[in-house]
């Protein structure tokens, strides 16, 4: 299929995407390896030493380090089985046939939110989400709810978090599943709506099979962005009240460009980093096998 | 009966629908609505659904508040790095795609692998870095930044889209004595263009979004706009208004592109995983 080429040719090709690569992503990283060697705080850079894995054993032993990386897996616990259970609903309503205007706005209207900036996407919080002007208190005052504290109250902060997470990559959800349902055949599906009318018989014989690779997709990428997101909680609550909203992009934020402390700051990335490199590593054995 | 029964099931299917909208447009319709009510009217409760909207917001935060600077250097921003992966990635997607060699699998892994890297992994060793050589604070550094996820898209989606084009072709211009870069120039990309578009205004809509470099990397000259929004936050009372007319600012340029690119946004969003 493909050709060979002169080693020139090759390095013209690759050489500027590989070199650009490896001094934006390989260089930094080395450096940050290096740092999470040594103590390195910005405000004391005179004591600044080797200290060989002193970090790591820090990090590994430090609760409030474990403590941030299981907020991180309950935010993912609790909203990812939400937004695949909701994301489900929306994709099998959408794939249904009829009102095919109506539905393509529909489609249009879900591509929004996972697009809109997720730094707007936290301040939309702080303001909906008021205690006093907030719409979302009043619209629970209609139905006879007292008004919530969500930003002040370390759990409501946690659950105003995953609910935003709900709104903003439900729609992404339910879009990766509708990719997925298109891929079943049209011919069997409807041999099947002759033999029963059971909605979830179809769901679990005919259609789950060809949804599984979009639902793997879906978890490793919501596993990936869960252990990334910074900006949505970081503009709405900075974390806090405390510690409720700590994710682990945050602490390592906040010891980095808060407390100064790089060389623990560059530990804790590298950890999380080797998590996210499983990761990815399992997701693309799953997915891209076409290219080897 | 079938027929009400069926009747009543559309009627039931279009609600769902209607509340699905809802749910994903009542936030930007607040957003737009905050932005045009003066703080009074923003900090009434409960909040006001009717009211005289005002434009005040938006020239007090473009002309008195520099998020017009903000917004023009997000736009440097954005469109450097965009035409930078492009340049950068479309070669290397065409080698992906094209030509045999020793470790390309391995090559293809670590390209895909930066997309699953937090930013906050490589921000601080970077901000050594700029600072060290001066680079602090300068849109160079974050346009260089912003590869780690742009080049990353673009190869992937090019490398798909140069697969599709028909090898016949090459080797007809092959036979006529082209070379692998005139091949390249003046067959496929011309071809490979729809997938080149996308890539491009996935890249914009990446760049235009990330925070997390740009409020380490850049805090005054070369500040971002979802980095400026931020600062709105850290004083004592909090403007609501003209936070949100910076929210809609910010977000409406990025809205268009991701409708015009509806199609292939989640194509982009999972790296191909989904078609």
């Amino acid at each position: 299929m493909t050709t060979r080429v002169r080693r020139s040719t090759l390095i013209g090709f690759l050489g500027p995407a590989v070199a650009a690569l490896l001094l934006v992503g390989i260089v930094p990283l080395g450096f940050a390896v290096w740092k999470s060697l040594h103590y390195f705080n910005l405000t004391k850079i005179a004591q600044s030493r080797f200290v060989g894995l002193e970090n790591y054993i820090f990090v590994l032993t430090d609760p409030v380090f474990w403590q941030a990386m299981g907020r991180t897996a309950l935010l993912f616990a609790i909203s990812v089985p939400t937004q695949i259970a909701i994301g489900l609903t929306i994709a099998l309503v959408l794939h249904r046939p009829g009102m095919t205007l109506f539905k393509t706005l529909t489609r249009l209207s879900l591509v929004l939110p996972m697009a809109t900036t997720y730094a707007v996407v936290g301040l939309l919080a702080q303001v909906m989400l008021n205690q006093k002007y907030g719409v979302i208190n009043q619209m629970l005052g209609w139905v006879g709810i007292d008004a919530v504290n969500f930003i002040g109250d370390p759990t409501n902060a946690f659950i105003a978090v995953v609910m935003w997470d709900i709104w903003q990559w439900t729609p992404f959800v339910a879009l990766v599943l509708l990719a997925g349902l298109s891929t079943v055949p049209p011919e069997i599906e409807e041999a099947a709506e002759l033999e029963t009318r059971s909605p979830w018989i179809i769901l679990r014989n005919i259609q789950l099979p060809y949804l599984i690779p979009s639902l793997v997709a879906v978890l490793i990428l919501r596993t990936a962005d869960t252990l990334k997101l910074f900006d949505m909680p970081f503009t709405m609550t900075r974390g806090g009240p405390g510690a409720a909203t700590e994710f682990i992009a945050i602490l390592i934020e906040r010891v980095g460009n808060r407390q100064f402390d790089i060389g623990l700051a560059s530990a804790q990335s590298i950890i999380m980093l080797a998590v996210t490199i499983v990761l990815a590593r399992l997701y693309i054995r799953l997915f891209y096998r076409e290219v080897r | 009966m079938a027929a009400v029964t069926q009747k009543r099931g559309l009627a039931l299917e279009a609600l769902l629908l209607v509340e699905i909208c809802a749910f994903c447009v009542f936030p930007f319709y607040w957003m737009v609505t905050t932005s045009l009510k003066t703080q009074v009217v923003a900090l009434q409760s409960p909040p006001a659904w009717l009211f005289t909207p005002t434009l005040a917001n938006y020239t007090e935060v473009l002309f008195e508040d520099k998020v017009g600077i903000a917004l023009i250097n997000s736009i440097i921003v954005a469109v450097c790095t965009t035409a930078l992966a492009v340049g950068l990635g479309t070669p290397a997607a065409y080698a992906l795609a094209r030509f045999e060699f020793r470790g390309k699998t391995d090559l293809w892994f670590w390209f895909i692998t930066n997309r699953f890297v937090s930013p906050v992994v490589l921000a601080f060793p970077v901000f050594l870095i700029s600072r060290d050589l001066g680079l602090r604070d300068t849109h160079l550094a974050l346009i260089l930044m912003y590869l780690t996820f742009t080049l990353p898209i673009v190869i992937w989606l090019c490398t798909d889209q140069f697969r599709s084009i028909p090898k016949e072709l090459d080797e007809a211009a092959m036979l006529e004595g082209a070379s692998q870069w005139r091949i390249f120039r003046s067959i496929c990309l011309p071809l490979a263009m729809p997938g080149v578009a996308v890539s491009a205004i996935l890249s914009f809509i990446f760049s235009w979004n990330e925070l997390l470099f740009a409020y380490i990397l850049a805090p005054k000259a070369a500040k971002t706009a979802p980095a400026m929004a931020v600062t709105f936050m850290e004083g004592y009372s909090v403007p609501y208004g003209k936070i949100m007319a910076t929210s809609t600012l910010i977000v409406v340029p990025v809205l268009i592109f991701a409708l015009l690119a509806s199609k292939h946004l989640v194509r982009g969003l999972t790296m191909g995983a989904v078609k």
